[in-house]
């Protein structure tokens, strides 16, 4: 292979398939990885797309039913774009017997949407988790990656509004 | 590294400890984290600079002390002083009169001289709260790896496996296998090429003792597998962590890097002709995989489905070879056996229930977090003395132990003893740990709605019982909780649920009515009144269902 001094970008244009081509170069493509590749894809892209999918059976070589299958059967990955904030309520035993439903309806009231959506304007996903296991500190929500706890509706509809009244990013 | 060097790393870090004249912990758990430790660290650091101390003092990020409920947390050594709920202020007031007057901050210390700490015996948290989880040479300083030292240089794998039999472990995942029968099935079986596996995929809602042990010390997960490894014949370890818990992800990583620099894990651990590896496998959320068959798929790279046993793991597991599996807790606990003989922890708990367990504490209890207590302590002593009884004005109900698998305990059988035997008699399980009380306000029914919510979402679909019963099961609880049901629908529900439990194909099916059949047991009268007096029924503050959306 011939050395360039700089570096060439993807076939595709988009660079972030080079991030993901390293990460099936270091499982050495195999099948067996494919989590793992899943994880890395839906850590570079935010989510996996059906090109995505499509992209990840090539390359490890495996059925495109066998990709979907994984992705469709495991929680954690989403097919869905998610919206700027995060706020992944958990409903876990110790947080429903100190009242995370109560938490639950008044975000959905807040936002206008159910918990597994996003708000139309992609500001605000709402996400169920099963337990992040911080019961100490029931109830608890992940907003955006920090886990928030000891919560009432009306300080978790406070940090939900917060999000809201931000002003819509100037894309870069 | 031989034995040599391994006990001069011991004593280097000694000495380099003996240095301060105080060790200043900050719990660096999940826990305490999310109420904010971490900028408590930056604050004491701040004001021992201040103060001119920081040549003298170190501060520490430890493992879960395990009073989660008062967070954050901050243990000062040599004294052992422990403060809870510490902010800037308090942060500040430790550096000032504690380190430099020598008073204690009387408004923020905790008696540790109370039932919740001085009714604990810690095994597999000795060391959580009293070593920096990011550092192997403290874990060395405490007498780390030297269990695996003495396994690979002194003993057969024959010898490991009969002291692990003789100290009666069980496996702490919930079902209680006897783990040295375990052992010995794994290493007879001819092959190879044999793994050995541990389920760190903590799926139980309301469980978090063994996301607390990889995050505060993750190298005693790696020295019991690798003692594991040299007892069956494996050279190559798997841990299935969830993806939930990034903290223990990036710690186990972190720990599998030092271990490997020191040699304590690759090849020819301790110049012997012993290798064995570790490789993190990342779960995916879904609760199915906490169960063997279906893990072993996950680390396959597949879909996360259980398949008929026999053939167990033990025989043919991932990859089709020999397969180890235990869990965290049960391979926390190798290291001490091997270091401080079966004989020591056998003494520990009862005859046939050996040693301590952990649980989680969590739900309507005044000291919520982290206990560890040996086997056969009565329930009343765990929720009353450790935890502190129910908040003021609301009375003790049940207790839920074993998660969606397991059952309520009622006030009745507080005095029931807490091991394997005694608890299956009272229509529960010991589950993996978590424990959550409920008070007046919870009612039974919801209580039971809810678990079922959560296995027909869990249900992996393979086995017709369990993706169709816990639906079915699911709207006749629905129905009744809704005062709508008729005696017809409890009939139809309790047979229901005896057919899921005994024709469901894995362990998530056959357990899944458990909290119902249990609350039916204890609390057939909430069921009953349900069904009879439609007119006066009022939901609680739970009385909705938390997960439909």
């Amino acid at each position: 292979m011939p050395t360039t001094t700089t570096p060439k970008p993807h076939p595709s244009g988009d660079n972030r398939f080079k991030l993901l081509d390293r990460s099936i170069t270091k499982h050495q493509s195999r099948g067996d990885a494919l989590i793992e590749v899943l994880h890395a894809a839906q850590g570079i892209f935010g989510y996996l797309e059906n090109d995505l999918l499509i992209y990840i059976a090539r390359a490890l070589k495996l059925p495109l039913s066998r990709v979907y299958g994984v992705a469709t059967f495991y929680h954690f990955f989403t097919l869905k774009p998610k919206g700027k904030h995060t706020f992944v309520l958990c409903t876990g035993t110790a947080c429903y017997v100190k009242g995370a439903n109560g938490i639950q309806h008044a975000v959905e009231e807040c936002c206008k949407v159910k918990f597994g959506q996003t708000t139309p304007d992609n500001k605000i996903s709402l996400i169920s988790a099963r337990c992040v296991g911080s019961c100490g500190i029931a109830p608890v929500a992940v907003l955006d990656d920090k886990v928030a706890g000891r919560l009432t509706p009306v300080s978790a509809v406070e940090r939900v509004q917060t999000w809201q009244q931000q002003p819509d990013e100037v894309s870069a | 590294m031989t034995v040599e060097d391994l006990q001069e790393v011991a004593e280097q870090e000694q000495a380099r400890q003996a240095n301060f004249t105080h060790r200043i912990m900050f719990c660096a758990a999940a826990g305490c984290v999310s109420c904010g430790s971490v900028n408590i660290r930056d604050m004491l650091k701040k004001a021992l600079q201040e103060k001119d101390l920081a040549q003298t003092v170190e501060v520490i990020g430890t493992g879960c002390m395990g009073l989660c409920g008062e967070g954050p947390l901050v243990k000062v050594l040599p004294e052992g002083t422990l403060y809870q709920r510490v902010d800037a202020p308090v942060a500040q007031r430790i550096v000032n009169e504690h380190l430099v007057q020598g008073t204690v901050v009387k408004d923020n210390v905790v008696d540790t001289s109370h039932p919740f700490f001085a009714s604990q015996v810690k095994i597999v948290l000795e060391n959580c709260g009293r070593i920096d989880a990011e550092k192997i040479e403290e874990y060395i300083a405490v007498d780390g790896y030297q269990a695996l030292a003495k396994v690979v240089t002194e003993m057969q794998p024959g010898e490991v496996i009969e002291e692990i039999r003789k100290s009666g472990l069980r496996g702490r995942g919930g079902a209680g296998y006897p783990t040295g029968l375990k052992w010995g099935i794994v290493r007879k079986v001819p092959s190879d090429t044999k793994y050995v596996v541990c389920n760190a995929d903590e799926g139980d809602p309301g469980a978090f003792m063994d996301r607390s042990v990889l995050e505060g010390d993750p190298h005693r997960i790696l020295e019991g597998m690798a003692i594991a490894g040299y007892a069956v014949g494996a050279q190559q370890g798997y841990i299935y962590v969830r993806a939930e818990y990034p903290l223990a992800i990036e710690r186990l990583r972190l720990a599998i890097k030092q271990a490997e620099r020191l040699g304590l894990l690759g090849n020819r651990i301790f110049e012997s002709q012993f290798n064995f590896r570790i490789d993190l496998r990342i779960g995916a959320g879904a609760f199915v995989c906490g169960e063997d068959t279906a893990l072993i798929r996950s680390i396959e790279g597949r879909r996360g489905r259980p398949r008929p046993r026999p053939p167990y793991p033990s025989e043919r597991g991932l990859w089709g070879m020999p397969t180890l599996l235990n869990n965290v807790e049960t391979f926390a606990n190798i290291a001490p056996i091997v270091r401080n003989g079966s004989g020591w922890f056998t003494g520990i708990g009862t005859p046939k229930s050996t040693g301590t367990k952990v649980f989680a504490l969590a739900g309507k209890i005044q000291n919520t977090g982290l206990i560890e207590v040996p086997m056969g302590i009565s329930l009343r002593r765990v929720v009353f003395d450790i935890g502190g009884g129910t908040p003021e004005g609301t009375e003790f109900k049940a207790a839920q132990t074993g998660g969606p698998s397991g059952g309520c305990i009622p006030a009745e059988h507080l005095d029931v003893p807490v091991d394997y035997e005694s608890l299956n008699a009272v229509g529960s399980i010991m589950g993996s740990g978590g424990m959550i009380v409920m008070d007046s306000t919870s009612q039974m029914v919801d209580v039971a709605k809810y678990f079922m919510d959560f296995c027909k979402d869990e249900s992996c679909g393979k086995c017709i019982p369990c993706r169709v019963g816990t639906v079915h099961i699911h709207g006749l609880l629905d129905k009744i909780s809704k005062a709508q049901g008729t005696t017809d629908d409890l009939a139809l529900l309790e047979e229901l649920c005896v057919m899921v439990k005994e024709t469901s194909l894995c362990g998530l099916g056959q357990s899944a009515p458990n909290p119902v059949l249990s609350t039916l047991r204890f609390f057939r009268h909430e069921y009953e009144e349900l069904l009879k007096q439609p007119e006066t029924f009022v939901p609680s503050g739970n009385g909705n269902d938390p997960t439909t959306h």
